[in-house]
């Protein structure tokens, strides 16, 4: 085992973070926003993998030309999601809240399935290809810009939630949707911008790794799996912590995978999981 | 006033209203004699499995219906049941019906472990963390070479019909009498348990944690029992599943469908109530086995389909369930005067 193989694992697994940092936090804004945990989430990132992928089959658009059209496609998916289904579950219980979620996540896998086939497609030749190699690292072309979209978005996210007035509005109808109503801020209004925005981070992310992923109907669940870690990691409702949290989990995938056996990876993220939720039950960056 | 509750405690907790046991008694009578009419083997093996997923259902109902955690790992203790029979009858030739005990055991225990670090979460927290403890599972026996990796076990087949190894290949009557007593039995006690004090005190537990504990009840005890117990209902449909089909692996019976499907019963027939998990089952058990017959067989997923939308359509337009269409006062217990 050597320094070098283990820079390599971290290298991979910072890139994998940025990932699922970006995921998480579009899981982690809808969960601020109305408190409701998006179980479809792997299934949406999905979604955003094939438009990404039927684009360039049909049209010849390469993943990276056709990144705005998936996030606009996926910001669409968001506020279809909320007018048809979000929007009469706000005020149900808990239950019914996951139970509704979690149908719509069997229903988009399954449609997909009929409609797709179960088959593992992937992008033939995209123009991001290759690898760099920085001293004794590689770094997969691909990866890299990828997670460096990644984080690109996720700033953007940041400072548009912190600093426009659009995403002040959010976080007021994330603190108290009532006060905020009586503020002049239409809160059905602001849940569908949530809903847009939550999976247009999706969008980018699914966009980005239909360069190098494979894409099939089932690759969203392992994604949506990190992506909740995630989110109790750094604390339900804090974007910032998805961030850090997007990395841990990276690092523990990569290096558990590395120092200990590749094919529990999954366990590893699960015990920190377990480790933080039950000594930090507000996450770690969590508020209240 | 305290008269009354002494009528109370002193009915026994079968008391209920005359219709409801002619009705079921009449059921249990047609149900028992059904084979009789010389049902072919489909119709035998659609309601097996429709018992068999009711059971099931009412064990996700115990810990979600009545104290109100949900659990969405839940074939870990199918399969926990599955290999227990299937594992020592292999090995040891250990007939099913010894080890169908342990297997319960083992996902009592099971239960128990899992129990004290996660029920101390609650809500979301609680539901991803069963998630993952049911991919985990999946994942741990993909990869035990013991019970056979990822190609599972395979149950070798007995020359004739036999009681003890628990296999009947002549015809598949004994297999539902011996599913319909399970069903019958499993019923019973949730039944019981609901009408008890231990089943007042988890839906206590369920619908205000902060007010039980001021009445001294232990929340995350109370929550842990019922994990408990609904893990031990589940194990046995996993053993006797194991010897219906005679071929368990990792991908049949830790597969998140399991998960998915109790889920989908209880919530369509009527979560928190006794009789949500039969009419779900009752119901939703038919459409998916005609519609893989009829739409199905060439990968398509129609039934997932079918179960994806129906759960969001009864998330919308009846949190209750079905249930919620029969009038309450039928199935509540008989009023004193």
């Amino acid at each position: 085992m050597t320094p070098e193989i283990i820079l390599q694992a971290i290298v991979t697994g910072l890139m994998m973070g940025l990932i699922y940092a970006l995921i998480a936090a579009g899981l982690s804004l809808i969960f601020g926003l109305m408190d409701i945990v998006n179980f479809a989430h792997g299934e949406h990132l999905m979604l955003s993998m094939f438009s990404s992928f039927w684009l360039w089959s049909l049209f010849g658009l390469d993943p990276i030309f056709s990144i705005p059209i998936t996030i606009l496609l996926m910001a669409f998916c968001g506020v279809i999601t909320h007018y048809f289904l979000i929007r009469y579950i706000l005020k149900a219980k808990m239950l019914i809240q996951i139970c509704a979620t979690f149908g719509l996540s069997i229903f988009i896998r399954s449609i997909a399935q009929l409609l797709w086939t179960p088959d593992f497609r992937n992008v033939d030749k995209p123009l991001l290809e290759g690898r760099l190699e920085i001293g004794s690292v590689f770094i997969g072309q691909p990866q890299l810009v990828a997670s460096l979209v990644c984080l690109v978005a996720f700033i953007g996210l940041y400072l548009f939630v912190t600093k426009t007035e659009t995403g002040l509005a959010l976080q007021a109808t994330a603190q108290d949707r009532h006060a905020a109503e009586i503020l002049g801020i239409p809160s059905n209004k602001m849940f569908a911008i949530g809903w847009a925005i939550g999976l247009g981070c999706v969008g980018v992310a699914g966009g980005m790794m239909a360069n190098y992923f494979f894409i099939f109907t089932d690759v969203g669940i392992n994604f949506a799996l990190f992506a909740f870690v995630a989110v109790a990691l750094g604390g339900f409702g804090s974007i910032i912590g998805c961030l850090y949290a997007g990395i841990i989990i990276g690092l523990v995938e990569s290096l558990g995978g590395l120092l200990i056996d590749p094919s529990f990876k999954l366990l590893y993220v699960f015990v920190i999981y377990l480790i933080v939720v039950i000594y930090r039950p507000q996450g770690l960056f969590g508020r209240y | 006033m305290e008269n009354k509750l002494l009528i109370a405690k002193s009915e026994p907790l079968w008391n209920t209203d005359n219709r409801v046991i002619y009705f079921i008694g009449s059921l249990i009578v047609l149900l028992f004699a059904l084979p009789l009419f010389g049902l072919n083997s489909f119709y035998l093996h659609l309601l097996i499995m429709i018992f068999m997923h009711a059971v099931m259902a009412q064990s996700w109902n115990v810990i979600a219906g009545f104290s109100g955690q949900i659990s969405l790992g839940h074939g870990a203790f199918f399969g926990i049941g599955a290999y227990a029979t299937s594992f020592f009858y292999i090995e040891y030739g250990i007939s099913p019906w010894l080890s169908m005990p342990f297997g319960i055991l083992v996902s009592g225990i099971f239960a128990i472990l899992i129990g004290i670090p996660m029920l101390r979460l609650s809500g979301h927290y609680f539901a991803i963390a069963t998630l993952l403890i049911g991919i985990s599972f999946q994942v741990v026996f993909q990869r035990w070479d013991l019970v056979g990796a990822a190609s599972g076990l395979w149950v070798p087949m007995t020359s004739e019909d036999s009681w003890a190894a628990l296999q009947f290949h002549s015809s598949k009557v004994s297999y539902y009498y011996i599913f319909l007593v399970f069903f019958i039995v499993t019923f019973f006690i949730v039944w019981l348990l609901s009408r008890s004090k231990l089943g007042y005190r988890l839906r206590a537990v369920r619908d205000d944690p902060q007010a039980a504990l001021s009445l001294c009840i232990n929340v995350s005890n109370y929550k842990i029992i019922a994990y408990v117990i609904s893990a031990m209902i589940m194990a046995p449909m996993g053993s006797l599943f194991a010897q219906y089909i005679l071929i368990i692996d990792p991908d049949r019976v830790f597969n998140i469908e399991i998960s998915i499907i109790v889920l989908l019963i209880t919530v369509l027939g009527g979560i928190g109530n006794v009789w949500g998990p039969i009419i779900g089952a009752a119901i939703l058990i038919p459409i998916s086995e005609y519609s893989r017959i009829y739409l199905g067989g060439t990968g398509g997923a129609v039934d997932l389909i079918l179960y994806g939308l129906i759960l969001m359509i009864i998330c919308i337009f009846r949190p209750d369930g079905l249930i919620s269409f029969v009038p309450k006062d039928i199935l509540e217990r008989k009023k004193q005067r």
